[in-house]
């Protein structure tokens, strides 16, 4: 689960880190009051799921209320990477000196949580990474011991000559790792990790993605999602217990199991056509879900025909075919359906269909190119 | 012959009186898997199904039956707690089917059950199928049939696709392994990837994998440097859209994308034959068997 910057800083403001103050605004008026009140120029700051804001206009500078209303009102509902900017972040401009990175985040490779700080920050980092690794420092950490003291301070000096500037920055670092262990997060970042021209060490922006995983045992981050800031056909299917994602393509795909959800829309693309979305019923699979799958999928007007792909372990072809009767008897269809599936409970499955006046096929390969075909128009092969 | 399982596999069920531990436990019984014990805490001398002796914790089921195997269907908040139970009472092999254990318990179970000795498969993994000897975890056992092909994958039902189409084509499996897609896994291709070089019964082998992370290269590499038999290949994911993605750190630590390309690259850079299809995966096997 992505969290807005307003909230990352939040978290780490309540681990000890040290962040200019803010406050959101969701109208031009609004941004102006807190202008108004912080004082001198002010940043505003997009708060939306994805990073390039800067480079894509969403991050200004105002020297005065009227200013931030205006630049507010021009923010406010801009659209970054498909996503509308609802939220802005209204913050007083700090003055810098240096700008450096610090992150953490869970590494596959190493099976732990993996520090990487580097003295070059800002905008330009992943540049950094690649043609200078020099300039950025790795080190992993022991979940059973934690980040060890030296290890922090180690890092700390790899960011700053200054021993004072050292110690701040170790002791940011050992924050930052109590907030994501605490957090369940699966990355959290720091960019850029400011120096004044006092020589303070401050954190001006902030960064965190949450494992799913932890929602359950972490009802407070879990109440931290912002809905109308994630597309509403993917808001609905994650209550319905369905993962799905929005494609561009007019096929509409409903499988069971991930790696054959993937491999169904790689298929569609194989014989000419364009998958309209991922989506995957789960497992144990009830005819509730995939009355909600219908419901997800009929809902996109860019959908020309509907694919169903249904390889039986745990997950009953009755259960889905029962789903698809009570689905189209609530909602007709008025695109095509071409069903495949297999494995359990097949031959009923079958059977339920075929009274109701559908046809299932049983190859995977044939299923597609069906479905592309109707979608198509019959053009492609 | 197979790999991690066989006849000797003697198998105690953590959490078995659950809805999915119950059902998958009738199955492996019916498969014909030696089920040795059960384990539901606060449960320890009922039996399931009036045979089957279940036990409050899993050192008691060692102790009792010599079992050497588990198998996991705990809800995921408990399971890594029963991952860390099964590798303190000397289970070598701990299979957990579990979805949606917390990636920072994945951390702490990982160094554990190394310095315990176990090998742990998984978590959010079918588990794995030794046809005709032994199933532990839940893929179709009538999907499989005994023969040369070995074969291992990060999905679930795309495994069942292609081990149903390798079936029908009259190509079995000497053992099929599912090692689950999570961030942090006990089991990886490259682990597998040794055992079947390693296993005198297996000719060929099929390996399913997937975009995200950098296993696929890691084991490319490893096929390139180590494999003598020859290795099959398919990515999933090639029409995936590139992740939304948060933040810089991912694109840093693994100087990758984990692209479906760069892993078909690296597969073909191993002299992997790569399948555009999953049934293609047949007639690539089909080449090495004959």
């Amino acid at each position: 689960m992505n969290i807005h910057e307003y909230q990352a800083k939040e978290i780490f403001r309540k681990a000890g880190i040290p962040i200019p103050p803010g406050d959101v605004a969701h109208t031009p008026a609004e941004a102006e009051a807190l202008a108004r009140k912080f004082g001198g120029t002010v940043v505003i700051k997009a708060q939306v799921h994805t990073g390039g804001r800067g480079k894509a206009g969403g991050v200004k500078l105002a020297k005065n209320p009227a200013e931030a209303k205006e630049l507010a009102s021009r923010i406010l509902g801009m659209t970054i990477k498909d996503l509308v900017v609802q939220t802005v972040l209204v913050t007083p401009a700090a003055e810098i000196a240096t700008e450096a990175y610090a992150g953490i985040i869970v590494d596959r490779a190493s099976k732990r949580a993996v520090f990487m700080v580097s003295p070059a920050g800002g905008i330009d980092i992943e540049e950094v990474a690649e043609k200078t690794p020099d300039k950025i420092m790795r080190l992993p950490v022991d979940p059973r011991y934690g980040l060890l003291e030296f290890q922090a301070l180690q890092m700390g000096l790899f960011l700053y000559k200054d021993a004072k500037q050292a110690r701040a920055a170790a002791k940011i670092l050992k924050q930052l790792y109590a907030a994501f262990t605490a957090s369940g997060a699966s990355l959290a970042e720091i960019n850029p990790l400011v120096t004044t021209p006092a020589g303070e060490v401050v954190a001006l922006d902030a960064k965190m993605v949450v494992d799913d995983n932890e929602l359950d045992r972490l009802p407070e981050i879990a109440g931290l999602r912002d809905e109308s800031a994630e597309a509403p056909s993917e808001v609905m299917a994650r209550k319905a217990n369905l993962t799905f994602i929005k494609l561009d393509g007019n096929v509409g795909c409903v499988v069971n199991g991930a790696g054959l959800a993937m491999a169904t829309m790689d298929l569609v693309k194989y014989y000419g056509g364009e998958p309209a979305n991922f989506l995957d019923i789960g497992g144990s699979s009830n005819p509730e879900k995939v009355v909600n799958a219908l419901k997800i999928i009929t809902s996109d007007p860019s959908v020309k025909a509907i694919l169903f792909n249904i390889f039986g372990g745990i997950t009953r072809t009755d259960d889905v075919a029962n789903g698809i009767v009570t689905a189209t008897k609530q909602n007709p269809l008025k695109v095509p359906i071409v069903i495949r599936l297999t494995g359990t409970n097949e031959e009923i499955a079958v059977k339920i269909l075929s009274e109701n006046g559908f046809t299932a096929m049983t190859d995977m390969d044939e299923a597609v190119q069906k479905a592309v075909q109707l979608a198509t128009g019959g053009k492609a092969a | 012959m197979s790999i991690f399982i066989d006849k000797s596999t003697k198998l105690v069920i953590q959490g078995i009186t659950g809805r999915d531990g119950s059902f998958h436990a009738k199955q492996m019984i019916e498969y014909g898997t030696s089920v040795v014990a059960g384990v539901t805490p606060g449960k320890g001398g009922q039996k399931f199904e009036g045979t089957l002796p279940i036990y409050d914790t899993v050192a008691q089921a060692v102790q009792a039956t010599g079992a050497n195997t588990s198998v996991i269907y705990v809800p995921p908040m408990y399971a890594a707690d029963a991952m860390l139970e099964a590798a303190d009472a000397g289970v070598a092999l701990i299979v957990c089917i579990t979805e949606g254990v917390p990636v920072l318990d994945m951390m702490r179970v990982y160094p554990y059950v190394k310095e315990k000795g176990a090998r742990l498969i998984g978590p959010n993994c079918p588990g794995l199928i030794t046809p005709g000897m032994s199933k532990v975890g839940i893929i179709p056992g009538r999907i499989c049939t005994a023969g040369p092909v070995g074969l291992v994958s990060r999905s679930g039902t795309l495994t069942y696709e292609i081990v149903n189409q390798l079936t029908n084509a009259g190509i079995g499996q000497t053992t099929c392994v599912g090692i689950g897609g999570d961030p942090i896994n006990g089991t990886n291709f490259i682990d597998c990837l040794a055992a079947f070089e390693a296993d005198p019964h297996t000719k060929a082998v099929a390996m399913m994998g997937e975009i995200g992370g950098t296993d696929e290269q890691e084991a490319a590499a490893f096929v390139k440097a180590h494999m003598k038999k020859p290795v099959v290949g398919f990515i999933a994911g090639q029409t995936a859209p590139p992740g939304r993605r948060m933040g810089h750190a991912g694109a840093i630590i693994s100087g990758s994308a984990g692209t479906a390309a760069e892993k078909i690259q690296a597969f073909e850079d191993a002299g992997i034959g790569v399948a555009k299809r999953p049934k293609d995966v047949v007639g690539l096997l089909r080449k090495h068997i004959s």
